[in-house]
C-alpha cells in the first residue's frame, strides 16, 4: 500500500512544474482526506464512487449549482483570510464565528432599521456599504479585544477569541430573542425583520442567486494579497508574525500591530457575516453561523494562509457543503460526512508530516511557525 | 496557591452566592440556597476539574492540549452510545449499561489523546493546531454519527433514539444523619433539621463527581510525590536533562497525553452519563476550554485547578439557580432573568483571569515545544 503511495507521491512530484511543487502537500492531504472519507461512506452503507459523483454534480452539474457553490463559498473566502491574516501575524484567531455573527447582527440592525431611524429611505449606493461597513467594524471591534488583551497582558488570543464566540453567541441568542426579534406575530424564531430594499445587494445574474458579494471576496483577497506583500503594514504584520523580537528590535511596534491585526483579521470576519445578511439572507436567524469559525481554520491552513489558496480552498469547501445535498439524495449518507472528510483534510494538511511520511516527500527546508504556546 | 489567588476565588465565590441570596430570600431560606448553590456549584465543576487534571497531565509533561473540548465530546458520545447499545441491543440493565458507557467514554478519550500524541510528540505538529484538528474531528464524527445513527432509517436503532438506561444514579453520603443525630441530643429545632437537610442535598452527587475530587487528591500524590511524576514533570520543564539522565521523554509524553485523554473521557462520560441522558452535538459547549483555563488560573496544580473549577462551577449554578427565582426578582434587576446574560460570566471570568490581573501564572518551560533529539 505504501510502496503504491510512495510511487504516486514520486510520479506527481515529477510531473508538476516546480511552482505546483508547494501545493502537493494540499493536493495530496485533500486525495487522501477524500479516499478514507470513502471508506466511511462505504462503511456506512453507501457506494463512495457515487457518492462522489453525486457532490461533484450538485457542485459543478450545472450553472446553477455553480452559482449556489460560489454563495457557499462566498462566507468561506472572507471567514478563511480572516484566519490566514491572523496567522500571519502570528496569531490564532478561533474567534471568526463570534466575529461572523456580530457582524451580521449589527448590519442586519443598520439595514433594517436606519431607515426609520432617519425618518426617510437611503438610496442603495449609501445603504449597502454602510451597513457592509458597520458589520465589518463591529467584527473589527470584536476581534479587537482579545488581541488587546493579548498585547497588553498577555492573556492567550486562542482560549480569549473562544470565549468571546461564546459570549457573543450569548448576546446574540438575547439580541434576536429580545430587543431585535422579528415583531411579525407568527414568528417564532429568533431572527431580525427583514432588511430595507435599499441595504440588499444585488445578484449578479438574473435568475441565480450568485451575488455580487462573490466578486467583492475576490477583490477583498487581492487587497489581502497587496496588504500583506505590498505595504508597510503587511511587512510589520509578517514579522510580528515570524519573530516578534527581531521585530522589536527592528522598531516594530509590536502591541499596536497585534491589536491591529486581529481588528483586520475581524473586519474580514465581520464582513462575512455582513454579506450573507445583505446579499443572501436578508435577516440574520440565530444559528447560522455556527461551524463556520471552524471551517475558516481548516480553509485558512489548507491555502497555506496565501490569499490565493485560500479562495481556492474556499471554493473546495463551498463545492463539498454545497454537494452533500446531492450526495445524500443519491447514496442516503447524511450530508454530515462532510464534516468528517473536511476534518481528515484539516487533519492531513496540519500535519503534513503524515502526509510526507505516507508518499515519501522529503520535508520543507523551514519549520513555519503559526502559533505560539501560553508563554509567548 | 497563593494568598491573592485564594482570597480572589473566596471573593468571587461568595459575590455569586450572595447575588442569588439577596435575590431568593424573600422566597427561600438562605441556608437552603446557599446548600443548592454548593450543590449546583460542585456538581457543574466535575467536567470543568476532569478536563482541568486532564490538561495538566499533558501540559506538565510538556504537550499543549486545547484538544480537551474534543476529547469531552467524542467520550460523551462514544459512552453514550455504547450504554444504549448495552441496554437496547443486548438487553442489560441499566447500572451495568452506563458503567460500560463510562468504561468507553475513557477509552474513546485516550484514542482521541493518542491522536494528540502521535501529532505532537511524533510528528511534532503545532500543538495548537493539533489540538484544533482534535476539536474539529470530534465535532465532524460526532455530528456524522449521531445523525447516522439515529436519523437514518436503514441504521441499527431504526432511525429513532431509543430509550436510553437514564443516568447515574446519585449517592447519598449520610452527612445528613449525622447532623440529625447531633440535633437529637440538644433536642430537636427546626433549624438544625433544615440544616440536615441542607448536608442531604449537598453530599448527594453523582459517582463521576465524587471520582473527580478523588482524583484530584490523587493527582496531587502522583506528580508531587512519585517517581512517574517527577519524570513527568521534568520533562515538562527541561527535556534534554531529563533525556541525558535516561528518561524517555517521547514515551513520558505519550503517557501522560493518554492518561489526560482519559481524564477528558471521563469528564465527557458526566455529560451524558450522569448530568443528562441524552446526547446533543456540539453540548460539551466551551467547557473543555474553560477548564484548560481553570488549570492555568490553578497555576498547573490539581488542588489550584480544582479551585478554579469551583469558582466556574458557582458561576454556572448562579445561572441554574436564578432560574428558580425568576419570578421574583425585583424589576431594577430585571436583566438578571434573562438566562443569556447571567450565562455570560463564567466567559467573561475566563477572560479576566488570563489576564493575570490575580497573579502571573508560570507554565512548564517545555510546554508546548516538541523536543527534538
Amino acid at each position: 500500500m505504501r510502496q503504491l503511495a510512495g510511487k504516486i507521491g514520486e510520479g506527481l512530484k515529477n510531473s508538476l512544474p516546480s511552482a505546483v511543487n508547494s501545493l502537493l502537500v494540499p493536493l495530496l492531504a485533500v486525495l487522501t482526506a477524500v479516499v478514507l472519507g470513502g471508506i466511511v461512506i462505504a462503511l456506512a452503507g453507501g457506494n463512495p464512487f457515487l457518492a462522489y459523483v453525486g457532490l461533484f454534480q450538485g457542485a459543478f452539474g450545472n450553472a446553477r449549482a455553480i452559482s449556489e457553490t460560489a454563495i457557499w463559498a462566498t462566507p468561506y473566502i472572507f471567514a478563511g483570510l480572516a484566519v490566514a491574516l491572523a496567522f500571519k501575524g502570528g496569531l490564532f484567531n478561533i474567534g471568526a464565528e463570534g466575529q461572523l455573527a456580530f457582524g451580521a447582527v449589527v448590519s442586519a440592525l443598520i439595514g433594517y432599521a436606519l431607515p426609520g431611524w432617519l425618518g426617510f429611505d437611503l438610496p442603495a449606493i449609501i445603504h449597502i456599504p454602510f451597513a457592509i461597513l458597520c458589520g465589518g467594524l463591529t467584527g473589527a471591534l470584536w476581534a479587537a479585544i482579545p488581541g488587546f488583551l493579548k498585547a497588553y497582558t498577555g492573556g492567550h488570543e486562542v482560549i480569549n477569541t473562544i470565549m468571546m464566540n461564546y459570549i457573543a453567541l450569548n448576546l446574540t441568542s438575547f439580541l434576536l430573542n429580545g430587543p431585535m426579534k422579528d415583531p411579525n406575530p407568527n414568528n417564532v424564531i429568533a431572527r431580525t425583520p427583514v432588511i430595507a430594499e435599499s441595504a440588499r445587494l444585488a445578484p449578479l445574474f438574473e435568475g441565480y442567486r450568485i451575488h455580487w458579494g462573490f466578486l467583492l471576496a475576490l477583490l477583498v483577497a487581492f487587497l489581502v494579497w497587496v496588504l500583506l506583500w505590498k505595504t508597510t503594514l503587511g511587512f510589520e504584520i509578517r514579522t510580528v508574525g515570524a519573530n516578534p523580537d527581531a521585530a522589536r528590535y527592528a522598531g516594530i511596534n509590536v502591541k499596536r500591530t497585534i491589536v491591529l491585526t486581529m481588528a483586520l483579521s475581524g473586519l474580514l470576519a465581520g464582513m462575512a457575516g455582513t454579506i450573507e445578511v445583505t446579499a443572501l439572507n436578508h435577516r440574520h436567524e440565530l444559528g447560522f453561523s455556527i461551524g463556520y469559525g471552524f471551517d475558516a481554520i481548516a480553509i485558512a491552513l489548507l491555502g497555506k494562509t496565501h490569499p490565493l489558496g485560500v479562495v481556492i480552498a474556499a471554493i473546495l469547501f463551498g463545492a463539498m457543503r454545497n454537494g452533500a445535498t446531492r450526495m445524500q439524495f443519491l447514496t442516503q449518507i447524511p450530508v454530515d460526512v462532510i464534516s468528517v472528510i473536511q476534518a481528515l483534510i484539516l487533519l492531513f494538511v496540519a500535519a503534513d508530516a503524515i502526509i510526507r511520511y505516507i508518499y515519501r516527500i522529503r520535508a520543507a527546508s523551514e519549520r513555519v511557525v503559526l502559533t505560539r504556546g501560553w508563554g509567548g | 496557591m497563593d494568598w491573592k489567588r485564594f482570597l480572589f476565588i473566596l471573593l468571587v465565590i461568595a459575590v455569586l452566592f450572595g447575588a442569588v441570596v439577596l435575590v431568593g430570600m424573600v422566597k427561600q431560606e438562605p441556608i437552603i440556597i446557599i446548600a443548592s448553590m454548593l450543590a449546583t456549584t460542585i456538581t457543574v465543576a466535575t467536567p470543568l476539574t476532569l478536563g482541568a487534571l486532564s490538561g495538566l497531565f499533558c501540559e506538565r509533561s510538556g504537550v499543549v492540549n486545547i484538544g480537551i473540548e474534543g476529547m469531552m465530546l467524542t467520550a460523551a458520545f462514544f459512552g453514550w452510545l455504547a450504554a444504549i447499545y448495552m441496554s437496547s441491543i443486548f438487553g442489560f440493565p441499566a447500572l451495568p449499561s452506563l458503567l460500560v458507557g463510562v468504561f468507553f467514554a475513557i477509552v474513546s478519550g485516550g484514542l482521541m489523546a493518542l491522536l494528540h500524541a502521535a501529532l505532537s510528540v511524533t510528528f511534532k505538529v503545532d500543538q495548537i493546531i493539533g489540538g484544533t484538528v482534535i476539536n474539529i474531528l470530534a465535532i465532524g464524527i460526532t455530528g456524522f454519527l449521531n445523525r447516522q445513527l439515529f436519523f437514518e432509517s436503514g441504521s441499527v436503532f431504526g432511525g429513532t433514539v431509543p430509550h436510553g438506561p437514564g443516568t447515574l444514579p446519585n449517592i447519598l453520603i449520610p452527612v445528613g444523619q449525622g447532623v440529625k443525630a447531633i440535633c437529637g441530643w440538644f433536642g430537636p429545632s427546626e433549624s438544625c433539621l433544615t440544616f440536615a437537610n441542607s448536608m442531604d442535598k449537598i453530599f448527594s452527587q453523582g459517582p463521576i463527581t465524587y471520582a473527580a475530587i478523588l482524583l484530584v487528591i490523587l493527582s496531587h500524590f502522583v506528580l508531587f510525590k512519585t517517581t512517574w511524576g517527577l519524570r513527568t514533570r521534568s520533562v515538562g520543564e527541561h527535556p534534554r536533562a531529563a533525556d541525558t539522565v535516561g528518561i524517555n521523554v517521547a514515551k513520558m509524553r505519550y503517557a501522560n497525553v493518554i492518561l489526560g485523554g482519559m481524564l477528558a473521557g471521563l469528564g465527557g462520560a458526566y455529560f451524558t452519563l450522569e448530568s443528562v441522558p441524552s446526547f446533543e452535538p456540539l453540548m460539551t459547549n466551551g467547557r473543555g476550554f474553560i477548564a484548560l483555563a481553570a488549570m492555568i488560573f490553578g497555576n498547573w496544580t490539581p488542588f489550584g485547578a480544582w479551585a478554579a473549577s469551583l469558582v466556574f462551577g458557582a458561576a454556572q449554578a448562579m445561572q441554574i439557580n436564578m432560574q428558580v427565582f425568576r419570578d421574583v426578582i425585583p424589576p431594577q434587576w430585571a436583566f438578571l432573568q434573562v438566562s443569556y446574560v447571567v450565562g455570560l460570566a463564567p466567559y467573561i471570568l475566563t477572560m479576566l483571569i488570563l489576564t493575570g490581573i490575580i497573579g502571573k501564572t508560570i507554565p512548564p518551560a517545555a510546554d508546548g515545544v516538541p523536543y527534538e533529539k
